[in-house]
């Protein structure tokens, strides 16, 4: 979760003769964490110690002169700089007390702005496009300058970025309603010109916001119309590449703008989840437009949101935790915090990486999943060839816009509903879709509730398969889909919502343990149950194969004190045999495994797992050991592409359930057998970790032997000659 | 023998310049060699390849050919000035402006009158070897496109000269271009880009061999101007072209480092007819090879990787000896390195600056094969530009640390050093006496009373120091008349003795106090690549780039009793196989039997109190030694103490507080500052 701390004013602004103005045109860091140097829209720059809300120092120009650029801090030199009447190039020191004694350098052509970044040499861009390094300018004020835009191109927005030792200056251009992003590299010195998409309105983008992640560029910008899209830029560019390329984007979030359009808005990104947007109207309040709202692009929610008073200008920038926004009459200053949340932290520990990416990038087509189809997995096949069946039956009936089916889903019969879903959902375009199946689906939901002779489970999965939806934004569908026995669509569910809760996971979970066998084998479940086929099927074949006998028992036969005892309640006959045979049905297994893979938090999942009762969790238990026993033997071979739990993911449930049940299985007579055989593998892997880390001394011990070559410049040695 | 602590110096950034020209003269058996910082370096080959004289190189001049007519060396560089050098003095003896634009090529006729060069504007220039000059003659038919080679036929009628897509052939006589040449460009991306013809061989026969940046090595008719055969050798360029003597081997250097070697032989048994058939590859280097000679015995290579490469052919050899063993010459055959003993400073000689460091300290004791704990790390001090265009010819630095002098080919500089604490200021001496013009070597007395410069001639100036004034004393000039430059110089720890070896191999011993000359080493046949006095017994010690070590008694005026012994005896075989010279010899004070030697790869101390080895014993000891009982141990001692954990030496001296400084340049340090080579396809890549 997102939060925005109690704020407070650094400065008091000056009220500009025109509204529409700010009284700001720049923040920037200091050489301090603490600092920020302020330069207003006339004459001043104000460097400011922000913790304290008190200025430490302040420049001024002369009266009739006029800073045109915000100042910033030479991390190098650990000057200041600045522009003042577009040509005039000041730097001063921290002790200088006026700054027209500062060094000044005119140079030939009207600058934009000067940018500086920790590790970075300033530098500085033109109103022509042309960029140099400040320290080069300053050499030879009076070089001549190119134009690198054409006649009607101005820069819009601008910044820098260091990445990898990259030095690179981004500005975005604006021609004739077209918008472009050039992206000019140091050492060597390459300029790379991005066409970005037009937005149908025509209008252009209010805010833009760079960041670096993952040797990525990202950037981030905000649409009249509250679309913020994302776009990427590899730090190492396409080297070679000439002319215009089109920068593809993606559509991050799309913002409640309420009646109109915004007017003056800025998002900036916070990190990879999150985004600061200011002056938008708060979803959940009446009027105004003039609120800070903290957004969670995964989930599309709102995280955190605060009226500031007075007019907001559309700046906002994001320095080190703390949002700095200019409203009203003040600068206000207010800490955040973005803690992942709970669900996002877990994505990471539960889905594999390649689901998890596909998965996060859900809301937003991307020519990745249409050109190389990320998923290779059944969904999409079976949306294919519906698609296609339907395509050729649609040709007959002419085919309902979306509000037609939202009325039809009120009051129709389930067959046409079905059919009128399906109809929808394998013609409408992804992005349409996107905004469709949430109301589709909560509509559906809503009628089954009301109605419980309507249930749609065919509409239902392939709103639920066009990976469109989540829980959030339906939150009873998995409730209701249990409440039906619909296990296809829980498995779904579970397969393709990033963010089922805890609660709701472990209701599904001891629904799942506690349906008898029969009653599942009869569901059709998705077929990509490969991973348990291959399990039962090495569990039928049984014994030992080839001399292989289970870790488990090879290690309690050499303890003498312990006897294997097995499980009480299976076949006390056949000891061995009993670890083969899996002890749930196979449709039963695949839906737990499902359970398995879903996102989770051990806090918020501990307290649920309470629920189950002693015979589920022996059950569930018996279950995971049996996994986690053929896992390693049988099916490491196989492609992880296969939706199949890790073994990470099986330890940590085996954990999870001990830790809530641990005093009852003890007591219960039942467990002893599954409890001990347990304990001995842990000290089964105790042994072989203890064995690990003898090796690591020994491995340590070579090192050491071998004295990494002196390779310094200087030493003083003692030799000994005889 | 016991423990010495060791400051192992790594922070001296020597960069060899790359070689960019040589030229052999077989006549007197030395190779010059010209680098790319305009210095050129003479080589004796019939003396282990000792490097005999270095003529400093000068910002403004470069050097992109040599050539040697007689024992006159010329060169001709982009500079567009055709230079000859004075090898006595060491020095241009005068530079001509040959009006042709940059100069690619010079090489003689075999006659020796003629010079021919070739200009970027497209002229053939014929110069006149005059006595005591060399005067422009004519131009041959001027072309389009520069000259970039040049070879003579042998008879100096004709010249064939390698241009941009072609070759042209001209009549020297009339100067009429008679053929033309055309050479194929690469392929495929290459075809839009010229092909230069970097070198060209016009043999006897009227055979023109061809190397150009395609890649190719060409064999061409040059009476019908007819291509006889082409071998496509690299990818990359071939720059260099060398033929041998009898004109049955040529041998072509390439961008990728190789030395392909072609020999005209049939290319079958009992067939008559003989062709140019490629036969051999070498690969010693890791770039460009820019210079190549093939001399009797050996290919001699050159190129961006610095080293000098003697290749010996081994068909040429009956048996293994160490002139048929693969040498490569790294370093110079001086020092560069030079050590104030009781301050405990280093001086380092670039040649563009001087670099003074102080040794760091560490008062911890260690077992042998520690390292010590540093106290204070070493400081640079000082780093001193040259004035002037001229480099650096030779450097020194007073043993109390208190005075520091360098000389370019033009002008001697002396400053005063004075540190107190970490404070160190550095006065220039002004109004040095005008005799002090330039110098092949300087020195300073050990009580810094004296400075010592080797003028022209083999003679030395006496300069006296103090601190308010310096002085001219006096010439000391041997009795010999030798007009060589004098190479090394030493003087005695009591102020009395100064001693001087010059390129004719004569070594002089002054009488400083009396200022005459005391007496002449008897001449040995190969120079002295070092040589020290004695701080006690004022013995001379003399190592000679043959490995022979000589020890004269310079009070007597005699071989001292152990030389004596020594020769009887004669040195260790391991010892006269070492291929790098000795260029380093001092003594240890506490203990005078000691002396210590360094070549490049090892350093060695002589006891003379223990007897010397024979053929028979093991000679490289150490390890066994070490391996040995306190008690086992004297038997198997003699007198050369090697000791080889220390590689790539520059210089070793012992300070005053019995450590040793020992100034290592690693190999691999200057490999990793070249530039990168061409990139080669290696397999699976």
């Amino acid at each position: 979760m997102a939060t925005l701390n109690e704020g407070f004013t650094l400065c008091g602004l000056v009220q500009t003769p025109s509204a529409s103005d700010s009284a700001i045109q720049g923040i920037e860091l200091d050489g301090d964490s603490d600092h920020a140097v302020v330069t207003d829209s006339t004459r001043s720059v104000t460097l400011y110690k922000v913790s304290d809300q008190k200025p430490l120092g302040s420049w001024t120009v002369k009266q009739g002169q006029l800073l045109t650029c915000p100042a910033v801090f030479n991390f190098q030199t650990k000057e200041y700089v600045v522009v003042s009447d577009n040509k005039v190039i000041r730097v001063w020191k921290d002790e200088d007390l006026s700054l027209d004694k500062a060094f000044k350098a005119t140079v030939s052509a009207d600058v934009w702005r000067v940018h500086s970044a920790p590790g970075g040499e300033p530098v500085v861009l033109f109103q022509r496009g042309a960029v140099r390094l400040l320290d080069s300018l300053l050499s030879a004020p009076q070089q001549p300058i190119e134009d690198i835009l054409s006649e009607e191109e101005v820069i819009r927005w601008s910044t820098n970025i260091v990445a990898e030792k990259q030095h690179f200056v981004l500005f975005m251009t604006e021609q004739k309603g077209e918008h472009f992003l050039y992206a000019q590299r140091f050492n060597p010195n390459t300029l790379q010109k991005y066409r970005l998409e037009g937005e149908d309105s025509g209008a252009p983008p209010l805010s833009f916001s760079a960041s670096l992640r993952d040797k990525h560029i990202n950037l981030l910008y905000l649409y009249p119309n509250g679309c913020v899209y994302q776009s990427v830029v590899a730090v190492r560019g396409p080297v070679g590449l000439e002319g215009v390329q089109d920068l593809p984007r993606s559509l991050r979030l799309r913002l409640p703008v309420g009646e109109g359009e915004l007017g003056a808005a800025s998002a900036v990104a916070l990190d990879e989840a999150h985004v600061a947007v200011v002056g938008m109207p708060h979803p959940s309040a009446r009027t105004g437009k003039d609120f800070l709202c903290i957004w969670n692009t995964n989930f599309q929610t709102l995280q955190a949101g605060r009226e500031m008073v007075g007019r907001i200008h559309g700046q906002v920038w994001c320095y080190l935790g703390k949002l700095f926004v200019p409203h009203g009459k003040a600068l206000s200053v207010i800490p955040y915090e973005c803690q992942k949340c709970s669900l996002a932290s877990a994505l990471g520990k539960l889905r594999c990486a390649g689901i998890a990416v596909s998965t996060s990038s859900v809301a937003v087509p991307s020519w990745n999943t249409l050109l190389h189809g990320d998923q290779p997995q059944g969904p999409t096949k079976i949306v294919d060839t519906r698609k296609s069946k339907l395509r050729r039956k649609g040709q007959s009936a002419p085919a309902l816009t979306v509000d037609q089916v939202l009325e039809l889903i009120k009051t129709g019969p389930v067959e046409e509903v079905q059919r009128e879903v399906e109809a929808l959902v394998s013609r409408g375009d992804a992005q349409d879709l996107q905004l469709s199946v949430g109301r589709l689906a909560c509509h559906l939901v809503a009628r089954s509730q009301v109605e419980t002779a309507f249930y749609a489970p065919g509409a239902l999965a392939q709103l639920v398969q066009t990976q469109c939806l989540c829980h959030s934004v339906c939150p009873d569908l998995l409730l209701l889909a249990l409440e039906h026995k619909d296990y296809f669509l829980c498995q779904l569910c579970l397969q393709l919502f990033p963010d089922i809760p805890e609660v709701v996971t472990c209701a599904c979970l001891k629904t799942f343990i506690s349906v008898p066998d029969g009653d599942v084998e009869m569901v059709s479940l998705e077929p990509d149950s490969v991973f348990m086929e291959g399990l039962l099927a090495a569990g039928a074949r049984g014994g030992q194969q080839n001399g292989f006998s289970p870790p488990l028992f090879e290690e309690d036969s050499c303890d003498p004190h312990h006897q294997p005892k097995p499980p009480q309640h299976q076949d006390k006959k056949n000891p061995t045999l009993q670890l083969e045979v899996c002890p749930v049905g196979l449709h039963k297994a695949v839906l737990l495994n499902a359970v398995l893979q879903t996102p989770y938090s051990d806090n918020l999942l501990l307290p649920h797992l309470k629920d189950l009762n002693t015979q589920q969790v022996i059950l569930f238990l018996q279950y995971l050991q049996f996994v986690y026993l053929k896992y390693p033997q049988d099916v490491y071979t196989q492609t992880a592409g296969l939706r199949s739990p890790t073994m990470t993911q099986i330890i940590d449930w085996v954990c999870l359930l001990l830790d809530a049940h641990f005093m009852v299985l003890v007591m219960a007579p039942d467990a002893k057998g599954l409890l001990s055989s347990l304990q001995s593998f842990v000290k089964s892997q105790l042994k072989l970790f203890s064995e690990l880390g003898q090796i690591e001394g020994s491995l340590q011990q070579l090192h050491k032997m071998k004295p990494s070559k002196d390779i310094s410049q200087y030493s003083i040695e003692v030799i000994e000659l005889f | 023998m016991g423990e010495f602590k060791v400051h192992r110096v790594r922070f001296f950034d020597y960069m060899p310049a790359a070689i960019r020209a040589m030229a052999f003269n077989a006549h007197t058996e030395r190779l010059a060699l010209g680098r790319m910082d305009g210095s050129v370096e003479i080589f004796n080959f019939a003396d282990h390849y000792f490097q005999e004289k270095v003529i400093p190189g000068k910002d403004s001049r470069s050097i992109e050919a040599l050539c040697w007519v007689g024992g006159r060396l010329f060169s001709a560089g982009l500079n567009g000035e055709v230079t000859e050098y004075d090898l006595e003095s060491l020095r241009p003896k005068y530079s001509l402006e040959a009006y042709g634009g940059p100069i690619w090529t010079i090489t003689s006729n075999s006659q020796g009158a003629h010079l021919a060069i070739g200009c970027e504007d497209g002229t053939v220039k014929l110069f006149e070897v005059l006595e005591e000059s060399i005067q422009f003659e004519r131009n041959l038919d001027r072309q389009k496109g520069r000259i970039l080679s040049i070879s003579w036929h042998p008879s100096g009628a004709q010249i064939a000269a390698g241009m941009m897509d072609m070759i042209r052939v001209f009549d020297v006589p009339t100067g009429r271009a008679v053929q033309r040449l055309l050479v194929d460009r690469g392929f495929g991306g290459s075809k839009s880009r010229e092909t230069v013809v970097w070198s060209v061989v016009f043999l006897s026969d009227f055979t023109i061999i061809s190397g150009d940046s395609a890649g190719k090595v060409q064999v061409w008719d040059g009476h019908t101007g007819t291509l006889v055969k082409t071998h496509l050798v690299t990818k990359w360029d071939v720059l260099a072209l060398s033929v041998s003597k009898d004109e049955s081997s040529v041998v072509a250097g390439t961008s990728e480092g190789t030395v392909i070697q072609f020999q005209f032989i049939a290319p079958t048994l009992q067939q008559q007819d003989k062709e140019w058939v490629r036969t051999r590859t070498f690969k010693n280097h890791t770039h460009d090879v820019r210079a190549l000679a093939e001399i009797e015995t050996a290919i001699v290579s050159g190129g961006m990787d610095t080293q000098l490469v003697v290749r010996p052919l081994l068909e040429k050899f009956d048996e293994r000896s160490h002139a048929s063993a693969l040498r490569k010459i790294h370093f110079p055959h001086r020092n560069l390195v030079f050590c104030a003993k009781k301050a405990g400073l280093l001086l380092f000689q670039f040649p563009g600056q001087l670099e003074l460091w102080r040794l760091g300290e560490s008062d911890g004791h260690g077992k042998p094969g520690d390292s010590l704990p540093l106290k204070r790390k070493p400081e640079k001090l000082l780093h001193l530009k040259r004035k002037g265009e001229d480099h650096i010819c030779c450097s020194a630095l007073s043993s109390c640390g208190g005075w520091l002098a360098y000389s370019t080919m033009s002008s001697v500089r002396l400053y005063r050093l004075q540190t107190d604490n970490n404070d160190i200021s550095i006065t220039k001496v002004p109004k040095l006496p005008k005799v002090l013009r330039s110098a092949h070597q300087l020195c300073f007395s050990s009580d810094s009373s004296k400075l010592f410069a080797a003028s022209s001639q083999s003679s030395v100036l006496v300069i006296a120091l103090s601190q308010s004034e310096c002085k001219y004393v006096h010439t000391l000039k041997p009795k010999s008349g030798s007009r060589q430059p004098i190479h090394l110089m030493t003087n005695s720890v009591d102020g009395k003795w100064l001693s001087t070896a010059n390129s004719d191999c004569e070594i002089h011993v002054y009488n400083v106090q009396k200022l005459k000359l005391h007496c002449i080493v008897p001449v040995y046949g190969s120079c002295p690549s070092a040589m020290g006095i004695h701080p006690t017994t004022n013995n001379l010690t003399m190592v000679h780039a043959d490995q022979q070590i000589f020890e004269y008694s310079i009070v007597e005026k005699q071989y001292t009793d152990w030389s004596r012994k020594l020769q009887k005896q004669g040195l260790h075989n391991l010892w006269l196989d070492r291929d790098t010279p000795v260029t380093h010899v001092t003594f240890n004070p506490k203990n005078p039997e000691q002396i210590l030697l360094h070549d490049m790869h090892m350093f060695c101390i002589i006891d003379q109190s223990l007897p010397l080895p024979d053929q028979k014993t093991q000679f490289y000891n150490q390890m066994t030694l070490r391996s040995l009982s306190e008690q086992g141990r004297p038997s198997h001692l003699h007198a050369f103490k090697i000791c080889k954990t220390f590689q790539d030496l520059l210089s070793v001296s012992l300070l005053d507080d019995q450590s040793l400084v020992m100034v290592e340049r690693p190999l691999l340090a200057i490999t990793s500052q070249l530039p990168a080579p061409v990139r080669q396809k290696k397999f699976a890549t």
